[in-house]
C-alpha cells in the first residue's frame, strides 16, 4: 500500500524519535558516573564514588522512606477507591454517570498546577500541617484515576455473557465476582497498582505544594539540581531510581496485556 | 460440624448477596460511596476553595488575606501588560509543542500499527512508554545538560560543520524539553487510533487510484483526527500547568512560574489562584471542542 518512499520516511521517522527518546537517559546515565561535577560533553573521567556518597547520605534515605510510606499509602487507598468506581460506572445506569466518569479524569485533564493550587490553598484554608499525610491526600487523588482507568478498560473487554452464565448457573453476586470477574480483571488491578506506585514516586507538581518542608525523592532532586556541586549524587539517585521503577512499570505493561497501553492514561501528573 | 458452619457462613454471604442483587441501588451506594465522596470532598471541594480564593485579595500593607469579594486579581491579569505576554507565551508554546509532538509521533506510531510484526509492535510500545517512568525532574535536566553551550549538542553540531548552536536557556531549549516529556501522551492515542482503520479502506483507496498522499490525506487523517486531538489534550493541558521546565531550562516566565511564586515568595494566594483559573478556562473551551471532535472516544 505505501509507497517505497513513503516507507522509508516512516522507518526514518521511527527511527529518529526512538533516538530521540533514548539518547537523553543515556547522557544522564553516563554523567552518574563523571568524575567532575561539570557538565561539558565530553566527559573527562569516570568514577563511581558518587554511588557510594549518595548510599551514605542521610538526606536520601530520608527522602526515600518518606517517598516509599506515601506510595504504599496512595497505592492502597486508589486501589480500593480507584477499583469501587470502576465497577459502580461500568455496571450500572444511573443518574449523572457521564458525569460521574468525568469528574474522575478531571485531575488528568486539568493542569497539574491547578491541582496543586487548590488542594494547597484548602490546606491553609483548613490549617492541616503540610507533611506525609497532605502528601498522601494529593497523590491518592491522581492514583485513583490511573487504577480507575484500567480496571474500567478491563472491565469493558471482558464479555458480560461470562457474568450472566455464572448467574445462570446459580452461582450468588459473591461467587460470581470471587470465580469469575475477578480473576478477569486481577492482573489489571495489579497493573493499575503498580502503575499508581510508580506515578506516586515520581510526583514533583503537586507535591511541592502539598510537602512543606518533607523531603520525598523528587523533592530531593528538585532541592539539589539547583546547587551545582550536588548534582552528580542527584545523577545517581535519578538514576537508581529510573532503574528500580523500570521492574514496575514493566511487569505492569506485561500484566495489561500487549497493545493495551496502560501507561497512556496514568500521568496525570505533572 | 464444620460443614455447618461452612454452610452458615456461606449463608451469610448468600444471603448479603441476594439482598444486594435486590437492592442494586444500595450495592452503588457500597461501591460508588467511598470514591464519589472523595473526589467530591477534597478534589471539588478544592477546586471550589480555589475558585472562592481567587475572588479575595491580599492587603499589600499588612500582607493578610482580606476575605472581600473582588474582582482586582482578573483586572490585574488583564490589564497588566506582563501578564498578558505571559500569557500568550504560555500557549503559544503550549500550541507548538502539541503541534511538533503530533508530527514525532506519526512514523512511530504508523509504523508500529500497521507495518510492524505483533513482538516488534509490542517492543516499541513498550519503549515509548518507559521513558515516562524515568523522573520527571531527571529528564528536564538531562536536557538542561545536553543544551548547555559547551554540552552534547553544541558538540554534536561542531562535529558537523563549522557552525555552532548554543540555546543554553531559552524558549527553544523549553519547547525542545516540552516535546520530549510529553511525546509518549500524543503518540499512543494516535496509534490507538491508526490500529483501528481497517486494511480494506487503504485498499479501497489504492484501488481506486489513489496514490499515497492523496490515501493519507482524505482517509487516514480524517480517521485519526480524533486520536490527534485525544493527544493533545495532554501535551496541552501539561504544557499549560507545568513550572518546573521553564525554570530549569528557560529564561522567561510561564503562567505556572507566576503561580508558584505568588504561593511560594510572595504569600499572594488569592492572585495565585485568579492565574490559575486561566488554564482552567483554557481547557475548558479546549476540552468543549475535542469532545465536539470525538476526541473522548479516541482517549
Amino acid at each position: 500500500m505505501e509507497s517505497r518512499l513513503a516507507r522509508i520516511l516512516i522507518k526514518g521517522g521511527t527511527a529518529f524519535t526512538l533516538v530521540f527518546l533514548y539518547v537523553p537517559l543515556g547522557i544522564v546515565l553516563l554523567y552518574a558516573f563523571s568524575e567532575s561535577v561539570g557538565q561539558a560533553w565530553p566527559i573527562q573521567g569516570y568514577t563511581t564514588k558518587w554511588f557510594g556518597i549518595a548510599w551514605r547520605s542521610s538526606d536520601v534515605r530520608l527522602a526515600l522512606s518518606h517517598s516509599l510510606t506515601v506510595a504504599s499509602i496512595a497505592t492502597l487507598t486508589a486501589l480500593v477507591l480507584g477499583s469501587a468506581a470502576a465497577f459502580s460506572v461500568h455496571r450500572f445506569r444511573f443518574f449523572g454517570r457521564n458525569s460521574v466518569s468525568f469528574l474522575l479524569v478531571l485531575p488528568i485533564a486539568l493542569p497539574g498546577i491547578v491541582t496543586a493550587i487548590a488542594l494547597n490553598s484548602t490546606i491553609n484554608v483548613l490549617g492541616i500541617p503540610f507533611g506525609i499525610l497532605t502528601i498522601v491526600i494529593g497523590h491518592a487523588t491522581f492514583c485513583i484515576v490511573v487504577v480507575y482507568n484500567n480496571v474500567l478498560a478491563r472491565l469493558r473487554r471482558t464479555p458480560t455473557s461470562l457474568v450472566e452464565a455464572s448467574m445462570d448457573l446459580g452461582a450468588d453476586g459473591w461467587q460470581t465476582f470471587r470465580y469469575v470477574t475477578f480473576p478477569a480483571i486481577r492482573t489489571a488491578i495489579v497493573a493499575g497498582a503498580l502503575l499508581a506506585f510508580a506515578l506516586s514516586f515520581d510526583e514533583i507538581v503537586v507535591t511541592n505544594f502539598t510537602a512543606g518542608s518533607t523531603l520525598t525523592i523528587p523533592k530531593f532532586i528538585y532541592n539539589n539540581l539547583r546547587l551545582p556541586r550536588n548534582r552528580p549524587v542527584v545523577n545517581v539517585v535519578a538514576i537508581a531510581v529510573l532503574i528500580l521503577m523500570l521492574i514496575p512499570v514493566y511487569i505492569a505493561q506485561r500484566l495489561a496485556g500487549g497493545g493495551e497501553t496502560a501507561g497512556a492514561r496514568t500521568q496525570a501528573e505533572p | 460440624m464444620a460443614v455447618t458452619a461452612e454452610r452458615r457462613e456461606g449463608g451469610a454471604v448468600r444471603r448479603t448477596s441476594a439482598l444486594l442483587f435486590r437492592h442494586p441501588r444500595g450495592k452503588l451506594t457500597l461501591s460508588l460511596g467511598g470514591p464519589l465522596a472523595w473526589f467530591l470532598v477534597i478534589y471539588i471541594g478544592s477546586l471550589a476553595v480555589l475558585f472562592v480564593t481567587a475572588f479575595w485579595y491580599l492587603d499589600v500593607f499588612t500582607s493578610e488575606i482580606v476575605h472581600e469579594f473582588t474582582l482586582k486579581n482578573f483586572q490585574t491579569l488583564w490589564e497588566n501588560d506582563v501578564y498578558r505576554a505571559i500569557t500568550l507565551r504560555t500557549v503559544g508554546i503550549a500550541a507548538a509543542v502539541t503541534v511538533t509532538d503530533v508530527i514525532l509521533s506519526f512514523p512511530l506510531a504508523y509504523y508500529a500499527a500497521r507495518l510492524a510484526t505483533p513482538r516488534m509492535r509490542n517492543a516499541l510500545l513498550i519503549a515509548v512508554v518507559l521513558p515516562l517512568w524515568a523522573n520527571y525532574l531527571v529528564r528536564v535536566f538531562a536536557w538542561k545538560i545536553i543544551l548547555t553551550p559547551n554540552g552534547f549538542l553544541n558538540w554534536l553540531v561542531e562535529l558537523t560543520g563549522a557552525a555552532s548552536l548554543q540555546l543554553g536557556r531559552s524558549n527553544w531549549s523549553v519547547w525542545i524539553a516540552f516535546v520530549y516529556l510529553w511525546l509518549p501522551f500524543t503518540l499512543l492515542p494516535i496509534y490507538g487510533a491508526l490500529e483501528r482503520i481497517p486494511n480494506s479502506y487503504l485498499e479501497a483507496s489504492g484501488d481506486m487510484g489513489a496514490r499515497g498522499w492523496t490515501t493519507f490525506r482524505n482517509v487516514v487523517f480524517p480517521l485519526i483526527l480524533p486520536g490527534i486531538v485525544a493527544g493533545s489534550i495532554f501535551s496541552f493541558s501539561l504544557t499549560l500547568g507545568d513550572y518546573i521546565t521553564p525554570e530549569l531550562v528557560g529564561n522567561t516566565q510561564f503562567i505556572g512560574n507566576v503561580i508558584f511564586d505568588n504561593v511560594g515568595v510572595a504569600g499572594n494566594i488569592p492572585f495565585a489562584a485568579a492565574y490559575a483559573m486561566v488554564p482552567v478556562a483554557i481547557m475548558a473551551i479546549y476540552l468543549l471542542l475535542a469532545k465536539r471532535a470525538g476526541a473522548f472516544e479516541a482517549l
